[in-house]
């Protein structure tokens, strides 16, 4: 039966994370890749000992040297690179790129690329939004099959990962419907266009000028791609959903301890009622959110299909409640919160990015109810 | 099978067999609820039934011990129940202060003896408890209670009065708070006595409220005898058991606010009500703040779940009952917020009508109190704010 409880073994990956994190790619990383100006957003040195302690490999089949342990495993650490702003292609290669491969790759897209996942060299991101807002089935970019191949016109915006990947996931209108392409970063009529978005990560715009890939590209059956693409992009909800619960977290645990230790009046601002209600209003929202995590990660784990409901209930509230955190978070800071020296602020830009990825909490809430039948 | 296929499917077949056809919905009004007790009328032989298969079953307490009335079911089989009851939208058998609030420290802190003498009673239906805890002048501040109970050697005079006791005409019995020490600090005086509401020099007065229901009464205690061996646990130590009650008080009117309590999806009430097009409910508008509520509805389902799990896992967080008790009530003020919007003109009947003489806007009204009784929001706000985050003050 589904607990909703950490086991020993998932305690000690939690542990083991939070350990590794805290010593080698805590705030200040962050920080440094954007005083450096990092030209990619993320520290390849930091991604190989994340290879060395086995993450990439967490959702990817023995068969392909993985350790398949499942999205419980994958989320619990990506809480935990939540609560540090710890950039890194866990999301869109390990999880959501991994998931892919795994659920609708044909047994030669499998053994071409879940091993190079599992040694960190394959790096993933899809390709499916066009529009300023999440309209992930409103798709312009088309494929016309021409003899063997397909031929891919259109252009892909806001692709977090796209400056670094080797390989979209494509979306593309095949007639009335939508299919699945992996394409190739370097082939030929593909323009990455880089840039950096608020919290100082990467994204990139990309597009596709009548580039060709043989029917081997296809990810999943012809004309069944928004069912592959709704899954995909459910895992990477969660996977966003998990990430925000860390960084709220986070963000509140830090600004109950200045609660605590900033005085005015002569007293801890703590021991004010105004800021005692909205504290533990919040501490509640925040224990909700991690009973919507575990559930939609078990939930992953356990049924193939997954749950459209529960996935848009999470990232719908998750968003919600994070951006609460970190906006009261910044409130009860005061003005230092309001200054760059102090690291407070890079929360309220991380979540700004995760709560609008995948669908903010008005698309999730739309979602929601529809799936309700309402 | 394994062990729990085969408790569900015999306690499945059990409720088809036993559970008579006019149980299987949600109130209409508030006689529908059966409180059992000396002077239960019962409205009618199915609700007779109802309550009298159940008690042979011991399932009116199912967690309890077989020998004072209960079943014995572990977690996992009363879960299963609970389920099954909901499967077929069955109506609680009996309401019940007793199980709900008096029971869990009978079975904690109270002797062999005292709970022989009350336990059995309350999980066959037949002793109604009140509830003897509010005082004019003590509200939010529980603590500085001053019914005063005097020491008479083998038992006590007790003088004084209370405020708010729920269905107060209608106890037979009453737990309570009373003074046993005016020297001590307010929380070392106190005391948790139990009496008879027969008793010589015990009245009530009802207190009409704006629902126009009077559901609580004041109780006033005029040299009332109380035995000493219906103390429980020691004499002036009582508020830990006041405490502990008060937590199964709070999960109770918070867990309210996570059933339904039988009652329709309120998407499915607006969906009646106002229609859909393309799948969609008509107003769109409504329909934001109905699946905003229907999402924290589930939140609050999950994490009673996950903090069931955590005991059971032995890393309960521990002192989350304010919690829930804070988010179960201002949920379902929301509920019936929705509900009245929902009904619009409809919702605004009160005597007479098509509308069950206004059980909605009298439900709504009642619904005010539920952030008020067993300690306000703010209360609980205080409470999470100093012992589960630690905030001075």
């Amino acid at each position: 039966m589904m607990t909703l409880v950490l086991n020993e073994e998932q305690l000690m990956l939690r542990d083991s994370a939070r350990d590794f994190l805290k010593g080698r790619a805590p705030v200040s990383h962050l920080r440094g890749l954007r005083d450096n100006a990092s030209e990619e957003g993320f520290s390849r040195e930091l991604w190989s000992e994340m290879v060395e302690m086995g993450w990439p490999a967490i959702l990817v089949p023995e068969q392909y040297g993985g350790l398949d342990y499942g999205f419980t495993g994958m989320g619990i650490i990506l809480e935990e690179c939540g609560r540090t702003l710890t950039p890194s292609p866990l999301l869109c290669t390990s999880m959501m790129g991994a998931a892919a491969i795994v659920k609708a790759g044909s047994d030669t897209q499998r053994e071409s690329i879940l091993p190079g996942i599992t040694s960190g060299e394959r790096l993933l991101a899809l390709a499916c939004d066009e529009s300023p807002r999440h309209e992930p089935h409103k798709v312009n970019t088309e494929a016309k099959e021409i003899d063997a191949n397909y031929r891919i016109s259109g252009r892909k915006s806001a692709i977090v990962d796209g400056h670094i990947a080797d390989t979209f996931i494509v979306s593309a209108k095949t007639g009335n419907d939508l299919s699945l392409f992996l394409v190739p970063a370097n082939a030929s009529g593909v323009t990455v266009e880089p840039y950096q978005v608020l919290d100082t990560h990467y994204a990139a715009n990309v597009s596709f000028d009548q580039i060709e890939v043989g029917k081997q590209a296809l990810l999943g059956p012809l004309n069944s791609g928004i069912r592959t693409l709704d899954y995909i992009l459910d895992v990477g909800r969660v996977g966003v959903s998990a990430e925000l619960l860390g960084i709220a977290l986070e963000a509140f645990e830090r600004t109950i301890q200045y609660l605590k230790e900033r005085k005015q009046f002569g007293v801890p601002i703590g021991s004010f009622q105004a800021l005692q209600h909205r504290a533990a209003h919040l501490f509640a929202e925040l224990e909700m959110c991690k009973s919507l995590v575990i559930k939609a990660l078990r939930t992953l784990d356990e049924q193939a299909d997954g749950d459209a409901e529960l996935v848009s209930l999470t990232k719908s509230k998750l968003a919600e409640t994070a951006h609460l955190a970190t906006t009261e978070a910044i409130q009860m800071h005061g003005g230092i919160g309001m200054t760059d020296e102090f690291d407070i602020g890079f929360f309220l830009k991380r979540c700004r990015i995760l709560e609008s990825l995948y669908g903010d909490h008005y698309y999730h809430l739309d979602r929601f109810a529809r799936q309700r039948g309402y | 099978m394994t062990d729990t296929g085969l408790f569900r499917k015999e306690t499945r077949d059990w409720l088809e067999a036993n559970c008579p056809e006019t149980m299987r919905h949600p109130y209409r009004n508030e006689a529908d609820a059966c409180w059992g007790g000396r002077n239960c009328k019962f409205q009618s032989e199915d609700q007779k039934n109802w309550l009298k298969r159940m008690v042979a079953r011991g399932w009116t307490v199912p967690t309890w011990p077989v020998k004072y009335g209960g079943a014995g079911l572990n977690r996992e089989q009363a879960k299963i129940l609970k389920e099954e009851l909901n499967r077929i939208k069955a109506r609680p058998p009996l309401e019940s202060f007793g199980i709900s609030m008096l029971g869990p420290p009978l079975l904690k802190f109270g002797t062999e003896e005292l709970r022989q003498q009350h336990l059995p009673p309350i999980a066959r239906g037949e002793i109604r408890w009140a509830q003897g805890y509010s005082e004019p002048n003590a509200g939010s501040d529980l603590a500085s209670l001053q019914m005063r109970a005097d020491d008479k050697g083998d038992h006590f005079i007790v003088n004084g009065s209370k405020v708010w006791t729920s269905y107060g005409d209608l106890g037979d019995w009453m737990f309570c708070l009373v003074r046993t020490d005016f020297a001590a600090k307010k929380h070392e005086g106190i005391s948790f006595v139990m009496f008879d509401m027969a008793t010589e020099g015990v009245s009530t007065r009802p207190i009409k409220l704006i629902s126009g229901k009077s559901p609580f009464t004041e109780t006033f205690l005029d040299n009332v005898r109380v035995e000493k061996n219906q103390v429980i646990g020691k004499i002036n130590e009582g508020w830990t058991i006041a405490k502990y009650l008060l937590t199964h008080e709070r999960e109770m009117i918070g867990g309210s606010g996570a059933s339904r309590a039988g009652g329709l999806p309120v998407s499915k009430v607006a969906a009646d009500v106002l229609g859909t097009e393309n799948g969609i409910l008509s107003d769109t508008v409504l329909r934001t703040d109905i699946a905003r509520f229907e999402m924290d509805e589930c939140c609050l389902a999950l994490t009673m779940e996950r903090a069931r799990d955590e005991v059971k896992a032995g890393v309960s967080l521990g002192a989350t009952a304010s919690m829930f008790k804070y988010y179960g009530t201002e949920l379902n003020k929301r509920r019936y917020e929705l509900l009245m919007s929902i009904k619009g003109q409809d919702a605004l009947d009160w005597e007479g009508g098509s509308n069950h003489d206004g059980f909605l806007p009298k439900s709504w009204l009642r619904s005010k109190a539920n952030s008020i009784e067993g300690g306000t929001s703010e209360i609980q706000l205080n409470i999470v704010a100093k012992h589960l985050l630690g905030l001075p003050g």
